[in-house]
């Protein structure tokens, strides 16, 4: 079975997987107007400011939206959870849900969320998210 | 730009429709591009402007044996016939030529010639969207609509019946590659591909391709074909990655390029006889009435349930069958200009009584970007 598609590090990325190779979800804040945004980019796509700031994100997330794919895809199991997380701190970002059944009853809405790396290679850990508090 | 200065000349599909390993995604174009030269009764030497996706004009044109001057090869996934009916316009309304081709050519199922589908590891979507498992549209343009239908207390019933109703149009037309009639029950039990996607509430695959002409209104009176005027267009993008779409509700894109549209060409809901908007999947003629203005936030599944846009309602939509029933080649954006040029001339299958007016709306991407174009059988 091939693997999962990992990403190629770009020089406007580099922080974030450093990040989440350090086990650290890493955003950014613009210093001119606060904005906190997602993606990364070496400025504010809110007012276009150079001066912005990386920043460690609390992890803390709830469930906005889904899919749960139920065909093979490279580096998965179907059926598995295509998910969009609401972090707290405001951006959005694409994941999947683990530690808990891919099912619609156990996936809701707005479920309490909190990020885990999982290690891919010696560069890249991938940022996912489990039911907040379910650590054992 | 005046509104009406400008009209489709010739229009046609490829011959064959659905599945054609005979072709390769070239030959379509120059299939679809000869069957509306043939509608328009022109020859390829007449022709001084081109514009085309999935293949560059490049391409299209030296296939095809043109002298283009102009060229847009505007790339924006399904929608890019609305954005280059838009561009021609107005080019030619600039004098920077005066018949313009637009073509598609998408050998979808049978990926005859067909280009590689690929996301660069080293883009922002290869980087934060394609290790999470995305597999292609039914796993991308899916995603908002759990919020959709938890903001608005949807069902998936109703999801279901966009696919319902989009069947009975699809029943009356003999190219339609799914005509028997569905119920909400079939939809729901038919095979899961994401949750909450059935392959019922998910479009075709297939091989096929469409041509347009356009040129001005001036000249459009000595062609053999009813000329078919635009009276205005719009356009938008919003972003390349389904998670970053700012509202999983509404459309940006839809919303800029929809009132762009009603505004240029001076028309109001209550003018529109015809509508086509773009369905990939289910969701989308729901996201689509209510960002084009036509009902409240909300409101657009009980407007299909209650036939409001079936045969026989007050405003028939997707009268091919659309891209769940008809065709769906992967850009079907130019099948339905095809089916808003036919219902203003009077001549399609499951045609509407008066038409007048036609509004025809398309998606590219997963509500990446955006082209709304207004059509009438009459100058204003």
């Amino acid at each position: 079975m091939t693997e999962r598609p990992l990403p190629a590090i770009t020089p406007e990325t580099r922080h974030f997987w450093d990040g989440t190779r350090a086990g650290e979800l890493r955003l950014q804040r613009c210093a001119t107007c606060s904005h906190v945004y997602f993606p990364p980019r070496p400025f504010c796509p809110q007012c276009a400011s150079q001066k912005v700031g990386v920043f460690r994100a609390s992890g803390r997330a709830t469930l906005y939206s889904y899919v749960i794919h139920h065909r093979a895809a490279p580096g998965f199991v179907p059926p598995y959870s295509i998910a969009v997380v609401q972090l707290e701190e405001g951006p959005r970002m694409m994941t999947n849900i683990v530690e808990v059944e891919q099912t619609p009853e156990a996936l809701q809405l707005d479920m309490p969320l909190e990020v885990v790396f999982q290690r891919m290679s010696d560069e890249i850990s991938l940022p996912l998210f489990r039911p907040a508090g379910s650590a054992a | 730009m005046k509104p009406g200065s400008i009209a489709i000349v010739g229009a046609a599909e490829t011959t064959e429709l659905g599945v054609i390993p005979s072709m390769s995604q070239i030959q379509l174009h120059a299939d679809a591009a000869l069957n509306a030269l043939r509608d328009a009764g022109l020859k390829p030497s007449d022709i001084d402007g081109v514009a085309c996706a999935g293949e560059v004009p490049t391409n299209v044109a030296h296939y095809l044996g043109l002298v283009p001057k102009w060229v847009d090869g505007t790339a924006v996934g399904g929608c890019s016939f609305m954005l280059h009916v838009r561009h021609a316009t107005a080019a030619i309304s600039a004098g920077l030529c005066k018949t313009v081709l637009i073509t598609h050519g998408e050998s979808g199922r049978s990926r005859i010639g067909a280009l590689p589908r690929t996301i660069p590891p080293a883009t922002l979507q290869g980087q934060f969207e394609a290790p999470f498992g995305i597999m292609g549209p039914p796993t991308m343009f899916t995603i908002p609509v759990l919020r959709y239908l938890k903001t608005y207390g949807i069902t998936q019933e109703q999801l279901a019946m966009v696919a319902v109703v989009q069947r009975e149009w699809a029943a009356r037309n003999p190219r339609a590659m799914m005509k028997d009639p569905i119920t909400v029950d079939d939809v729901l039990g038919s095979r899961m591909i994401a949750y909450p996607f059935r392959l019922f509430m998910c479009c075709l695959v297939t091989d096929g391709g469409g041509a347009l002409i356009l040129t001005s209104a001036d000249r459009a009176k000595d062609f053999p074909q009813k000329p078919v005027y635009i009276l205005g267009s719009g356009e938008s993008v919003e972003t390349p990655m389904i998670s970053q779409m700012a509202d999983f509700t509404s459309s940006r894109a839809f919303r800029v390029a929809g009132k762009e549209a009603f505004d240029s060409a001076g028309i109001r809901h209550a003018d529109v006889d015809h509508l086509m908007i773009y369905d990939a999947f289910a969701h989308l003629p729901l996201y689509g009435l209510e960002d084009l203005g036509f009902v409240g936030r909300g409101e657009a599944a009980a407007f299909i349930a209650e036939r409001n846009t079936a045969p026989g309602g007050k405003l028939p939509l997707n009268t091919n069958g659309g891209g769940l029933s008809y065709t769906h080649t992967g850009m079907y954006g130019m099948f339905a200009l095809q089916e808003s040029v036919r219902q203003v001339r009077g001549t399609a299958p499951a045609q509407v009584k008066d038409v007048h007016v036609a509004v025809c709306h398309g998606v590219g991407g997963m509500f990446a970007a955006s082209g709304t174009v207004v059509m009438a059988d009459r100058q204003p």
